[in-house]
């Protein structure tokens, strides 16, 4: 009997060792052979722990499960109260397009050989076949651009590094995913790490450098522990070192830990991180392409960036590029969270509409409750209110709304959300997290703190006063922390005027 | 990469030393070294402050400006265990504030603070990435997710036994 019970890190934090350990315990009580495998998470987060029975290599899905629930396990499974059926079939899975997740939930993490198995390494294979310049020219034209939110074109930022002067280049994966309602890349670290490493790897070869590292945040020590054992995995196998898969060309890397520090998720300030230092905004230019880790040449991209290079070798630029909305090319890894019924990783072509994603994906709110607005793009995004959610996801039609993909996190209120303490909560975490460098800031936080506890107690004039305040953090801020702090500010106070005005009286 | 749960043991020059020396080899060797001293004796323990500073020939001011930089890093132990409860966005959504509320109340803490008995730290957090099982908490490396006042009654029992 093949049993698999996910070690994804949403999984274990609703109970999936402790049902993979009743899997055991069962089995040897009735005495059945098993076989219990531990794969990444498909992305159905509302159904963890998703258990799967594999049966004529058809995998069954069980969810979700509780420890109770094993031991029905092991008699007439069609008769099981959580029998949800093929996995492969269930709509949430039949409607994704999944190119960068196609294997995360398929296949055992640490497994190099099904890793293999479901495609991996093609890409790297094939790139030791091209010259770099052209897997170069294969990424831009595949349209990818920087999925951690800036959404810069990942092929122009190899160009510019291939074409830097210096013999000692780096690839450094910023895997500090600290924007609430996103854990793509926590995902695909604990579900499919050798994709990054391969994607790496790929970068690597392209850009002319042999050294990379993965600046992991500390808060994801699931996602560490897999990391490290897949790079030493792989570092065995001959994926990395000084011959990597017997070409003759190197390509090694380390797996970094974060300390805390938001702001080390800008890269700048993760640069800064990696060679010691307080994560300190630096100024650009010069750009990390030129001048970068240790004042060398040096390509930062997201997780899923690099997790998606992979693919886009193996299957081609232009399979890659036929997905997607305008310039938006390719997939995007939605991640539904916050206050939905079904929460999770949707992975799918440019141009769903927000609505559809809230209303139609995650089937409305968790509590029941009419949907008030879903944050998109992390912390530093903006609310969206309900007449704004035929937005098609996009980089250019989320601007146009005045909003951000970002890292397409998006996170569902309900209508007992108080956007007056969103729009606080947004200026304290400023405050809390600001690494200092510039004053608006550092400075502006605090006041907008200040500033929105008179419009609560009533001051309708400290209104203007923060509106003006935005304006300052936007214009006068080096980084995305102090200038986009003003999108979720403004977006609440824009879309939700009601939540601000307060009477006097009744704050007294 | 675990938070420490020992009681802080009596830093160990010799210790303090193999831990650097072991690093010291690395690009960029501060922060593994710091996780490092910060696993192996639950603080950065003050007696490493010289040698550190002398192995990478950087200042200690230097030194102190990246240790206070970071939240991770402290410079006296926790509690026996290390409750951090989210507070980011998407667990308000579900009812997350109410909850860490909740906790510092009972506990009659505030943030960062420790309980008199020495078990319990509780921190803030900005994101666990269970962003679709909120509320969550990670207590000692461990994550729980979907937690209600049951199930953090519940941990903090075990986290105080």
């Amino acid at each position: 009997m093949i049993v698999w019970v996910p070690m994804d890190s949403a999984a274990k934090a609703v109970g999936a060792d402790e049902v993979a350990a009743a899997v055991l315990a069962e089995a040897e009580a009735r005495g059945v052979t098993l076989d219990l495998r531990r794969n990444g998470a498909r992305g159905m987060v509302w159904l963890e722990p998703l258990v799967e029975v594999e049966i004529d290599g058809l995998r069954h899905g069980f969810g979700p499960m509780s420890v109770a629930d094993v031991p029905a396990l092991f008699d007439d499974l069609s008769a099981h109260p959580r029998a949800l059926g093929a996995v492969d079939e269930l709509d949430w899975m039949r409607r994704q397009t999944r190119l960068t997740f196609a294997r995360c939930g398929v296949i055992e993490p640490l497994s190099l050989a099904q890793y293999q198995a479901h495609g991996g390494l093609t890409g790297l294979r094939r790139t030791l076949d091209m010259a770099p310049a052209e897997v170069v020219a294969e990424v831009t034209a595949s349209g990818l651009r920087g999925r951690g939110g800036a959404g810069f074109p990942t092929g122009i930022k190899w160009q510019t590094v291939h074409d830097a002067p210096g013999s000692r280049k780096y690839i450094v994966c910023n895997a500090d995913e600290g924007d609430s309602g996103t854990f793509a890349d926590r995902m695909i670290m604990e579900g499919d790490p050798f994709s990054l490493i391969e994607g790496m790897a790929i970068a690597g070869l392209a850009a002319g450098a042999t050294k990379g590292f993965v600046y992991l945040r500390s808060e994801y020590p699931d996602a560490i522990a897999v990391m490290e054992q897949a790079v030493r995995i792989a570092r065995a196998e001959g994926v990395l070192g000084p011959d990597v898969l017997g070409s003759g060309r190197a390509f090694d890397m380390e797996i970094r830990v974060g300390a805390g520090a938001y702001v080390c998720g800008e890269e700048t300030s993760l640069l800064n991180s990696l060679e010691g230092r307080r994560g300190v905004v630096r100024a650009k230019p010069p750009l990390p392409a030129l001048a970068g880790l240790f004042g060398c040449p040096t390509v930062v991209n997201n997780v899923i960036s690099l997790a998606t290079v992979p693919v886009i070798l193996e299957r081609g630029a232009q399979h890659y590029a036929d997905f997607g909305l305008g310039r938006s090319r390719g997939t995007v890894t939605l991640q539904i969270a916050g206050n939905v019924a079904r929460g999770g990783l949707f992975e799918t072509a440019f141009g769903i509409s927000l609505g559809d994603v809230v209303e139609t994906l995650a089937g409305g709110t968790a509590s029941g409750r009419p949907v008030k607005a879903a944050q998109v793009g992390g912390p530093l995004g903006a609310y969206m209110p309900r007449e704004k959610f035929d937005t098609p996801l996009g980089y250019e039609e989320f601007d146009a709304a005045g909003g951000l993909v970002g890292h397409a996190g998006i996170v569902v209120f309900d209508d007992s959300a108080d956007m007056l303490a969103m729009a606080r909560f947004a200026m304290e975490f400023c405050a809390v997290e600001s690494c200092g460098k510039c004053t608006p800031c550092r400075i502006g936080a605090v006041r907008g703190v200040e500033t929105i506890d008179r419009i609560a107690q009533g001051d309708g004039a400290a209104i203007p006063l923060l509106t003006d305040l935005c304006e300052t953090m936007k214009d006068g801020s080096l980084c995305a922390l102090g200038g986009f702090t003003p999108y979720p500010v403004m977006s609440a106070l824009t879309h939700f005027p009601e939540d601000f005005a307060r009477s006097r009286e009744a704050a007294e | 990469m675990t938070q420490p749960t020992a009681p802080a043991a009596p830093p160990d020059q010799a210790e303090i030393d193999a831990i650097i020396a072991a690093h010291a080899g690395l690009e960029g060797p501060l922060l593994p070294i710091l996780h490092a001293l910060q696993h192996a004796f639950g603080h950065v323990p003050q007696a490493a402050f010289d040698p550190l500073a002398e192995a990478l020939r950087i200042t200690k001011a230097e030194l102190h400006g990246v240790i206070s930089f970071y939240h991770d890093f402290r410079e006296a132990p926790a509690g026996r265990q290390v409750l951090k409860i989210c507070r980011a966005e998407a667990c308000q959504a579900m009812g997350g504030a109410g909850l860490a509320e909740g906790v510092l109340r009972r506990l009659g803490l505030d943030w960062h603070g420790t309980t008199g008995d020495g078990a319990v730290t509780v921190e803030p957090v900005y994101c666990l990435g269970l962003c679709a099982c909120a509320p969550a908490v990670m207590v000692d490396g461990r994550v729980h997710g979907r937690v209600d006042a049951a199930r953090m009654d519940a941990l903090l029992a075990e986290a105080r036994a």
